[in-house]
C-alpha cells in the first residue's frame, strides 16, 4: 500500500509550482539598484600570446565605469583546485595558475582576456569592440596523445609537459598484470572514446555583487551548486576577503548536472569589480558563452583490456586512459580522472587483478570538470563496453557472463581501494529480467524485421560511489576540502520547522523529499516543515549538492539534528506529563507516557519551549538543534540497465524503443522523485550515446558552439522508460538507508545504448564491435558499409 | 545587437521605398536575421518589416490551378491554408523548425535567405515554382544561385510565389540532430510533362536539382529506378554530422522514398 505522506511517499514537488508558473526567483531576476553591467572580451583564438591589451579608447566609449585586464589582478589570487592528485612516482599533480583574466597567454577559445563594466551591456559591448588586442597566435594542442610526447607544444610554459599527472591505481607490479594476461585463456581488447559533453543547463550562469562601502560587506549572487564553498574558495584562495564580510546566495538554480559546482572566474571578478567600481556589477552569460566557458565534461580516451580463464572468469582488466582536462585545473577536474574513475573500475565484478592508469592531459580547450557521474560514467563505459565484447567474442549470453562474475559476498574490498558495503546484483538483474520483459524480446526482434528494421537489445550493470566520504580519507587522497554537510532545525514556537540545509536544490525536489523526512520523524503533517536552503547568512555550513550525496550525507546530518530536537523535546514533554524521559513516546505528533493514556501535542510541547512557564529548570529555552554528519563511507548505488533500438539499415538512423532500468537505491524516501531522477539521467545518458558531441577542429575552434550543431536531446528522442526501484539493499552506514539516485541513469544508460545498437547490427549480419559516441547515422551507416 | 532603425510599411511600394535607403534591410519573420544581429554579426542601418503588408500574406488557388503563396505567409499558415491545395507543400511548411519558428518564419524570408539546409528552397525549386517581385518574375531554376545567395536584387522583395500543382509530391527529410533543419531533404513533384527531384542539405552549392533522377524516373517511375544511380560525394557538404559520402547516400536514400511515397 503506498504511503500517503512521510517517508515512502510520492509527495508531489511542492517546489514545482513557482518553478511552473513563473514565480521562480533565480540570479538573473536579482537586480540591484544601480548595477552596472560586465561584458567579457574573450579570445577567439585557441592559443595565442598576449603582446599587448590597449583598453584606451575603450575607457572613452559612452557609459564605460572601468575596463579590466589581467593587469588588474597581478596580485590577486587565481582560480584554486580543490584536489591535489599524487602522480605514480609520489610527486604531485603540475598545478598551472589560472588567473581570473588572461594574463601572458590565451589559453583556449572563450578565455577572458578583459571585462569592461558599464551603465549598460550594449554599452560594455561597444567598448569591448573597441579594445585592440595584439595576440600573437601559438599552434592549439588539441590532441591528447600528441601532447603528451616530448617536444610538443606546451599549454602553460612554465610546466614541464602538459602532463597534469600520470596517475595509477590497483597493481603497481606491470610483471604481475603481464602474468595475468599472459595466462588468460581469453583477452578482448577495446579502444574507445567517451566523448566531451557541454552540461547546458536551462539557466546560463549568472554572477551579480554588491560591495557596501559603510559595512564593508559583500554579497555575491550565483548560480551555483554550492554557496558555501564559493564562499570559502573565493575569500582565501582568489581574493583574499574575510569570509564573515562575504555572504554568497545561490537563489533558484535552473539545472547544474555539475557544471555549477565549480568557482568561476566571472564570480571572483564580479565581487572583486562591485568594490573596484563601487557599484553592483551583473553579469549574465549568453549561451555562446555557456558554450566556451562553462567547465565541460567526459572527455577520455581509453583502451582498456580484459583477460578471462577458460571457465569465463575475469581474471584482470588494465586500462590506459588519457582524459582531457583543458586549458586550466577547475575546481575538481583532477579527481574526476582519477578517484571517481580508477576507483570504480572493478564495477559489479570480483576481478582480482586491476590496473587502472590514467594521464591527465593539458590541451587548449573549456576546462573539463565533473558532469552528472563525474568519472564513473566513464568507468562503466569502459567495463560494460568490454564486458559486451568479451560475450560476443565467446558467443556467451551477456547476462549469464555479467551474472558469472558479479560480487556476491558484502562487504566486498575490490582491488581498487572501494569497499562496497552491500547490494544485490543478481536480485536487481532478476528485476531487470521481469521489468524489460527480456523474455518477449525475440518476438519483437521478429516485429521490427518485419518492418525492415535490424533490432538490438543492450544490456549492461553500473555499480557507482556516492556521498563521496569520508573527510579523513578524501583528505589523505589530496581533497583539499571536507565532504561533511550541515543542517539546522529550527523549532518554531507553533511547531512548524525551518530547517536550514547545506545540500543546494537545483531541480532534485529536496524543498519536498527533505521535510518528508522531518515530519515522518515526528509525526506531523510535512506542510510545516520547510527548508531553507542557497544563502551562507541563514545556513550553518553545507558542502553543497553533487555526485548524489545529498540526502545521504546532508540529509543524515538533518536526521542527527531532528534526533536531538525530539531528545529534547521529551524532556520538555516529560515536565509536561510529570513522567520519566525514559517512559515518553513519541507517535503521530504526540508525547505519551507508555503504558497510560497520558499524552501532550508536538505543538503544546514547542510552545513550552519558547514560553517556559511550565519548564525543567535544567534544560535551555528554545528548540534548535545544528548537527554536522561526515559519513563512514561512500554509498554504492548499483542497477541493471536493458535498452532496445531499432537501427534504420538504409540510413543508420537509432531510435530507441524500450528502455528499462532496474536500480537499488537502498531506500527511497519519495518513489516519484526518485523516478524522474532516474528518467532525466537516462535522457542524458542517450544524449550522450546518440546526439551530443562537443567538438573541436584542429585549431581548436569549437565547432559544436550553438543549439544549432550541438544536439540536446529532445522528448521525441527518447521513449517512455521503464523505472523498477523494488530491488533495496539499504545503506549500511547512514541513518536513513539511502543510496543516492541522481546519477545512476547517466552513468547506466551510455552503455546500455551503444551495446543494443551493436547487437542489432551483427543480428543483420554486420560484424561491428565498436562505434563511438555519439552513435550518429552517419557513424552507423560508415560502420555498416566499412 | 547595434542600433538601427525599424519601418513597418503597409504596403509594398513603402516597403521598397523603405528599402532604397543605404544598408536598410528586410524583415520577414526573423528567424534567421534576428539572431545574426543579436550575435552583432550584422550591422543594417534599417529594418524594413514587410510583416504589415496585408497583400503579401495568405495562401490562394489561381484560375489556373496554381498555388500561390504571400512571401509574408508564415509556415504555420501554409501548413493549415495549403492543406487542401498543395498538400505536400504544406507538408513540407509543418516540418520546418518548432511551432514558434512556424508562427514567425515566412515563406519569402526562407527562399531569399536561401540556407543550404533549409526546406522551402527544396520546395520551390521541385516545383518549378515562379517567384513574384516587386519587379518581376523569376523561374526558380534561375533563382537560386548558391550557398545564401539568389538572383534578387538590393531591395527587391518577394511579394509572392506561385506553385504549378505537381499530380503527385513529396518531401523527404532527414534531420540533422541538432538544428533539425535538413541534413539532406529531397523535394519530388510529379507533372504530367516529366518529374523534378530539388535536393537540399546535401551540396556546398546549396539546392540543386538531381537531373540524373529526374532522366531515369521520367523513363520510369518506379523506387529501383533509381538503384543504380551515385551521386557524386566531392561537392555533398561534410560535417559534424555526417560525411560528404553519408550525404550522398542519404540523397539517394530520401529519393527512393519520395517516389514510394508518390506512388
Amino acid at each position: 500500500m503506498p504511503k500517503d505522506s512521510g517517508i515512502g511517499a510520492s509527495s508531489k514537488r511542492r517546489e514545482d509550482v513557482r518553478f511552473l508558473t513563473g514565480a521562480g526567483n533565480y540570479t538573473d531576476d536579482i537586480n540591484a539598484a544601480g548595477q552596472a553591467y560586465v561584458y567579457f572580451l574573450r579570445s577567439d583564438i585557441a592559443h595565442g600570446r598576449i603582446n599587448s591589451v590597449d583598453t584606451s579608447a575603450a575607457e572613452g566609449m559612452p557609459g564605460v565605469v572601468k575596463v579590466f585586464t589581467g593587469k588588474d589582478f597581478e596580485g590577486v589570487g587565481g582560480m584554486p583546485c580543490g584536489w591535489e592528485v599524487t602522480d605514480k612516482h609520489g610527486a604531485p599533480m603540475q598545478e598551472p595558475p589560472h588567473p581570473i583574466l588572461a594574463q601572458g597567454k590565451v589559453r583556449h577559445v572563450g578565455d577572458p582576456i578583459a571585462a569592461v563594466v558599464a551603465d549598460s551591456l550594449e554599452q560594455a559591448r561597444d567598448a569591448a569592440e573597441a579594445i585592440d588586442l595584439d595576440i600573437e597566435e601559438l599552434p592549439a594542442v588539441m590532441d591528447m596523445k600528441a601532447a603528451a610526447q616530448d617536444g610538443a607544444t606546451l599549454v602553460h610554459d612554465d610546466l614541464k609537459n602538459n602532463i597534469c599527472y600520470d596517475w595509477q591505481l590497483g597493481e603497481a607490479d606491470d610483471a604481475k598484470v603481464n602474468e595475468v594476461f599472459a595466462n588468460a585463456a581469453h583477452v578482448t581488447t577495446l579502444d574507445l572514446v567517451n566523448n566531451r559533453l557541454v552540461a547546458n543547463p536551462m539557466e546560463p550562469r549568472v554572477a551579480v555583487a554588491e560591495y557596501n562601502r559603510g559595512t564593508e560587506e559583500y554579497t555575491l549572487y550565483t548560480t551555483s551548486q554550492n554557496p558555501h564553498v564559493i564562499r570559502l574558495l573565493m575569500c582565501a584562495f582568489v581574493l583574499g576577503l574575510p569570509e564573515h564580510k562575504v555572504r554568497v546566495v545561490a537563489p533558484d538554480v535552473g539545472g547544474g548536472f555539475g557544471t555549477k559546482i565549480f568557482h568561476y572566474a566571472e564570480e571572483a571578478f564580479c565581487t572583486f569589480a562591485a568594490k573596484a567600481c563601487n557599484r553592483p556589477v551583473k553579469w549574465s552569460a549568453s549561451r555562446s558563452e555557456a558554450f566556451m566557458s562553462d567547465a565541460h565534461g567526459r572527455d577520455h580516451v581509453s583502451k582498456i583490456e580484459l583477460a578471462l580463464d577458460a571457465d569465463n572468469n575475469f581474471v584482470g582488466l588494465r586500462t590506459n586512459t588519457y582524459a582531457n582536462l583543458g586549458a586550466y585545473l577547475s575546481t575538481f577536474s583532477s579527481s574526476v580522472p582519477t578517484w571517481l574513475h580508477g576507483t570504480l573500475m572493478a564495477g559489479n565484478y570480483t576481478t582480482p587483478v586491476i590496473q587502472v592508469n590514467v594521464k591527465a592531459m593539458f590541451t587548449n580547450t573549456v576546462p573539463v570538470d565533473a558532469y552528472r557521474g563525474a568519472g564513473r560514467p566513464e568507468a562503466t563505459y569502459q567495463i560494460e563496453r568490454v564486458v559486451d565484447k568479451a560475450a560476443r567474442e565467446l558467443g556467451v549470453d551477456p547476462i549469464a557472463l555479467r551474472r558469472q562474475n558479479f560480487v556476491t559476498q558484502f562487504p566486498y574490498d575490490t582491488p581498487v581501494a572501494l569497499t562496497y558495503d552491500t547490494g544485490d546484483y543478481n536480485g536487481t538483474m532478476d528485476k531487470l529480467e521481469t521489468a524489460a520483459d527480456l523474455a518477449g524480446f525475440a518476438a519483437r526482434r521478429a516485429e521490427s524485421e518485419a518492418s525492415g528494421k535490424l533490432r538490438g537489445l543492450g544490456i549492461n550493470c553500473y555499480i557507482e560511489a556516492c556521498g563521496i566520504a569520508p573527510s579523513n580519507i578524501v583528505g589523505m587522497l589530496g581533497a583539499r576540502a571536507g565532504l561533511y554537510d550541515a543542517a539546522t532545525v529550527r523549532v518554531n514556537a507553533t511547531g512548524s520547522i525551518s530547517v536550514m540545509v547545506g545540500a543546494h536544490s537545483h531541480g532534485q525536489g529536496h524543498e519536498t523529499a527533505f521535510p518528508q523526512v522531518v515530519a515522518d520523524m515526528i509525526g506531523i503533517d510535512e506542510s510545516m516543515v520547510e527548508i531553507v536552503h542557497g544563502d551562507t547568512s541563514k545556513i550553518p555550513f553545507g558542502m553543497g549538492t553533487y555526485g548524489s550525496r545529498s540526502l545521504a550525507v546532508c540529509g543524515s546530518a538533518m536526521v542527527k539534528a531532528t534526533e536531538k530536537v525530539i531528545e529534547k523535546a521529551k524532556k520538555i514533554a516529560a515536565h509536561l506529563l510529570e513522567a520519566s524521559e525514559a517512559d515518553i513516546e513519541l507517535k503521530d505528533g504526540q508525547f505519551s507516557v507508555a503504558g497510560t493514556d497520558k499524552s501532550v501535542a508536538w505543538g503544546d510541547v514547542t510552545l513550552t519551549a519558547y514560553v517556559p512557564h511550565n519548564y525543567p529548570l535544567e534544560v535551555e529555552p528554545g528548540l534548535e538543534e545544528t548537527a554536522f554528519y561526515d559519513p563512514a563511507n561512500f554509498t554504492f548505488p548499483a542497477g541493471a540497465y536493458a535498452c532496445e533500438v531499432e537501427v534504420d539499415p538504409e540510413t543508420g538512423q537509432v531510435s530507441i524503443e524500450k528502455f528499462t532500468a532496474a536500480d537499488d537505491f537502498g531506500n527511497i524516501v519519495n518513489p516519484m522523485i526518485v523516478d524522474g531522477q532516474v528518467h532525466g539521467g537516462i535522457g542524458q545518458g542517450i544524449g550522450q550515446a546518440l546526439l551530443e558531441n562537443c567538438a573541436y577542429d584542429e585549431n581548436g575552434q569549437l565547432l559544436s558552439a550553438s543549439f544549432m550543431d550541438y544536439a540536446m536531446p529532445r522528448a521525441d528522442d527518447v521513449p517512455f522508460y521503464g523505472v523498477d526501484h523494488s530491488s533495496q539493499t539499504p545503506c549500511t552506514h547512514n541513518p536513513l538507508g539511502v543510496k543516492g539516485c541522481g546519477e545512476a541513469g547517466a552513468i547506466g544508460s551510455p552503455p546500455a545504448v551503444v551495446n543494443a545498437v551493436l547487437d542489432a547490427l551483427n543480428s543483420g549480419g554486420k560484424a561491428v564491435d565498436h562505434i563511438d559516441m555519439p552513435v550518429s547515422p552517419s557513424r552507423v551507416w560508415a560502420a555498416m558499409n566499412s | 545587437m547595434y542600433n538601427f532603425e525599424f519601418e513597418k510599411p503597409s504596403t509594398i511600394a513603402d516597403a521598397v521605398a523603405a528599402l532604397g535607403a543605404e544598408d536598410a534591410q528586410a524583415l520577414g519573420g526573423g528567424q534567421t536575421l534576428i539572431p545574426t544581429l543579436k550575435q552583432r554579426l550584422a550591422a543594417p542601418s534599417a529594418l524594413v518589416s514587410l510583416s504589415g503588408i496585408a497583400e503579401m500574406k495568405g495562401v490562394c488557388v489561381d484560375d489556373d490551378g496554381s498555388v500561390s503563396i504571400g512571401g509574408a505567409t508564415t509556415h504555420a499558415t501554409v501548413e493549415a491554408e495549403a492543406a487542401d491545395s498543395y498538400p505536400a507543400m504544406a507538408a513540407l511548411a509543418g516540418q520546418i523548425g518548432d511551432p514558434a519558428v512556424r508562427n514567425r518564419g515566412t515563406i519569402g524570408g526562407s527562399v531569399a535567405n536561401n540556407d543550404p539546409a533549409a526546406c522551402y528552397p527544396a520546395g520551390v525549386l521541385g516545383s518549378g515554382a515562379t517567384i513574384i517581385t516587386n519587379s518581376r518574375q523569376i523561374g526558380a531554376d534561375d533563382f537560386f544561385e548558391g550557398l545564401f545567395t539568389t538572383a534578387l536584387e538590393e531591395g527587391e522583395i518577394i511579394t509572392s510565389i506561385r506553385f504549378p500543382v505537381p499530380q503527385a509530391a513529396s518531401y523527404q527529410k532527414f534531420l540533422q540532430p541538432a538544428s533539425r533543419f535538413a541534413l539532406v531533404g529531397v523535394y519530388l513533384a510529379r507533372f504530367a510533362d516529366g518529374v523534378r527531384v530539388a535536393v537540399t542539405g546535401a551540396s556546398e552549392d546549396g539546392v540543386f536539382r538531381w537531373s540524373e533522377a529526374e532522366e531515369a524516373l521520367n523513363k520510369e517511375f518506379r523506387p529501383d529506378a533509381l538503384m543504380d544511380l551515385r551521386i557524386n560525394p566531392a561537392n555533398m557538404i561534410g560535417d559534424l554530422h555526417g560525411s560528404k559520402d553519408y550525404r550522398a547516400h542519404l540523397v539517394g536514400v530520401m529519393t527512393k522514398r519520395a517516389v514510394e511515397a508518390c506512388m
